[in-house]
């Protein structure tokens, strides 16, 4: 009977060791440098807010462990195939915070998830419209490990069930060789556009309760890569 | 003692990893595809969207009653051209798959246009530009982009609004019906005309 005790004793501690490696390994330190920051081409920038309650809408499962649903009134995804897909509208800010489109963002988690090697991946498309200019669609896999790490579970442990601090972070992680989402350009001076973007968020509050209180959402994308209408090599940068 | 702890430690160690590799941590639904093959190697594939029940948002300037109740949808004039929806997607068993948005965008520089995206979470998402104008009670577009299992397909898709008049469904008023007939990049061969 002791022998048993000591051998469980020694497997929690194994699977603790085996958690803590999982939650300080080194090696999923995210990507800091934007890979588009090295480019000198034309880029335009689109912020909104990642706060729910800043949304047009936000809906999904309704569970308990996901952002709550804004208006509250708005149908959920409940049923198992969109049960783990996020849908958000939102308005989209220029540089000086001027309204400048509406996105649509649907997000599913991904099968493709390993925690084992710093993957909490996020599968996503953004439909993007800007009146005057035009529409497009980007395709990302989105890596969330940082944000979880460095924010999520770090509000978990809080007794106050919060967090601040300053984090931000790039959580474009693909399908792009260096880990940029794929851009497509739809109507207006966008057509045609088939060019890279990334996405960064930047949070300064978070609560279990009602998720991100004060986080924001960037967009930058790249206009410059093959573009086959001249008119959009045109386009004004916000 | 001392082996039985370590022992332990090392168990716990290794079936911690194996679980992480192997368990996953995400468990996507997935219904089964309904899908035709065509003649020429593509496949036809439909989805529909019953109304009002599948409608989660109706944006647009000046509406007496939003969709949903309490949604503030941009009063800026930039964005007066525009009507945004939203909708639960349905596969021909009638399943939900996925959602969808629909753009009706009326641009004074670049004309009219219908913009759906069908996002299938466990597949991709499909992008579609069609012209407003209908062609025998329906709108068609060519897929414009797709992601994941669609990104090496082309075709076109068709949007079609079908009324229930048998009054036998409760509170429905009909469906949107869109079809899909998509072919592969690999397979597509141009026509004569396409090639000049």
């Amino acid at each position: 009977m002791r022998y048993l005790v000591v051998l469980l004793l020694g497997l929690v501690t194994g699977v603790a060791i085996a958690l803590a490696i999982l939650f300080y390994n080194p090696f999923t330190a995210q990507i800091s440098l934007s890979p588009l920051a090295v480019s000198d081409s034309q880029q335009i920038s689109l912020r909104y807010s990642a706060v729910a309650e800043d949304s047009i809408i936000i809906t999904n499962s309704g569970d308990s462990s996901r952002l709550q649903p804004n208006p509250v009134k708005v149908l959920q995804l409940w049923e198992a195939p969109i049960s783990n897909t996020d849908v958000l509208v939102t308005l989209l800010h220029d540089s000086r915070n001027k309204s400048v489109g509406i996105g649509v963002k649907f997000s599913s988690r991904s099968e493709r998830t390993r925690l084992l090697n710093g993957k909490a991946l996020v599968d996503s498309a953004w439909y993007i419209y800007l009146p005057g200019k035009g529409s497009m669609l980007i395709e990302q896999s989105e890596n969330h490990w940082a944000f979880l790490r460095d924010v999520i579970i770090p509000a978990r442990w809080n007794s106050g069930n919060k967090w601040r601090g300053n984090w931000q972070g790039i959580i474009t992680d693909g399908p792009g060789a260096l880990g940029t989402a794929r851009v497509y350009g739809g109507s207006g001076i966008y057509s045609g556009l088939n060019s890279e973007a990334i996405e960064t968020h930047t949070a300064k509050a978070y609560s279990t309760d009602v998720g991100p209180v004060a986080m924001e959402g960037r967009l930058t994308i790249d206009l410059s890569v093959e573009v086959d209408d001249e008119t959009s090599a045109d386009a004004s940068i916000y | 003692m001392i082996k039985t702890f370590i022992f332990g430690i090392i168990l716990g160690l290794a079936g911690a990893f194996a679980a992480l590799h192997f368990v996953s941590v995400v468990d996507q639904h997935r219904e089964s595809s309904l899908i035709s093959v065509t003649r020429n190697g593509g496949n036809t594939e439909v989805f529909h969207i019953n109304l009002p029940i599948d409608r989660i948002m109706t944006g647009a300037q000046g509406q007496a009653n939003p969709l949903p109740p309490g949604m503030e949808w941009p009063n800026d004039p930039i964005f007066s051209n525009v009507r945004a929806e939203l909708f639960k997607l349905r596969n021909a068993r009638d399943a939900i798959v996925g959602v969808a948005s629909r753009f009706a965008l009326s641009d004074p520089e670049f004309g009219d246009k219908i913009e759906w995206l069908l996002h299938l979470p466990a597949r991709g998402s499909v992008f579609v530009r069609m012209s407003p104008q209908p062609v025998d009670r329906s709108r068609v577009g060519d897929l414009s982009a797709g992601t994941r299992e669609f990104g090496s397909m082309l075709g076109q898709v068709s949007e079609r609004w079908i009324a229930d008049t048998s009054g036998s469904s409760g509170d429905l008023t009909g469906r949107i019906e869109l079809s899909m007939n998509l072919l592969s990049k690999e397979q597509y061969v141009p026509d004569a005309e396409d090639a000049e």
